[in-house]
């Protein structure tokens, strides 16, 4: 573990899982808006976007620098930033693959969920690493409520 | 003579944690190589082992792709601005 910690309430996390479970057996992606403070980072709102990858979608996910643009236009208008990505891995684990990782970039959060037979199993985050061999876990936290008075 | 080039979020802690920079250049080529020369940790994220730009890395002088441009060679301009803009990509082996 990195000691990289993302906040994700309950409700977003089920947004991130249905619409893995929408696009089953291809693969979903969307981005991640937010706030970064020193590191400590919770999710505020999704931008489901579409795959662009509609060669191979079952096994690959795209999205494109318009569609990037558009995220860090509607994360800048919200006040608040474009911290990572998330994508569904059909029928296989919520790991980064090989190809994951030749693709990524440092610093964003990256969510996998695991969607098997159209039901939505684990999600982690990761983030790669600055030297780019791996990548670091990244514990994933729902927000601490306060009970209400 | 220099252009501005915009730093995408995920690149500027490895570019002296700048959201811009001005590099003295006259096409996107010395652009990127002033670039990196002046920040080394950019290097690994921004091209290949085989010194090819990533093909997930999109440079634009101001609002046009290189790639529909004359690529490296691209003139650029007093003023101009270059920016870095991801796109994202991934998936599951075959």
């Amino acid at each position: 573990m990195s000691g990289h910690v993302l906040k994700l309430r309950s409700d977003l996390a089920a947004k991130i899982q249905a619409h893995g479970m929408q696009t089953y057996p291809h693969e979903c992606c969307g981005a991640i808006l937010g706030r970064d403070a020193n590191g400590s980072r919770e999710v505020m709102a999704l931008l489901p976007l579409a795959n662009r990858r509609d060669d191979s979608p079952r096994n690959r996910f795209e999205v494109t620098p318009d569609d990037v643009q558009l995220a860090e236009k509607t994360a800048r208008e919200r006040k608040i930033e474009l911290i990572g990505w998330y994508h569904s891995h059909p029928d296989a684990p919520a790991k980064p693959s090989e190809f994951d990782r030749e693709h990524a970039w440092p610093w964003y959060s990256y969510i996998i969920v695991s969607i098997r037979t159209g039901q939505p199993r684990e999600m982690n985050s990761w983030r790669l690493r600055d030297d780019r061999t791996g990548y670091d876990s990244e514990a994933i936290e729902s927000p601490v409520r306060l009970a209400s008075i | 003579m220099a252009v501005k080039v915009m730093i995408p979020t995920p690149l500027r802690a490895y570019a002296g944690k700048n959201e811009s920079v001005e590099i003295p250049a006259t096409t996107v080529g010395e652009v990127l190589k002033g670039l990196t020369d002046k920040y080394a940790d950019l290097k690994k994220h921004l091209y290949s082992d085989d010194g090819r730009l990533r093909s997930f890395v999109n440079v634009y002088v101001n609002d046009e792709d290189i790639r529909y441009a004359q690529k490296d060679q691209t003139p650029v301009r007093d003023g101009d601005t270059v920016s870095i803009v991801p796109s994202i990509a991934g998936g599951l082996k075959n």
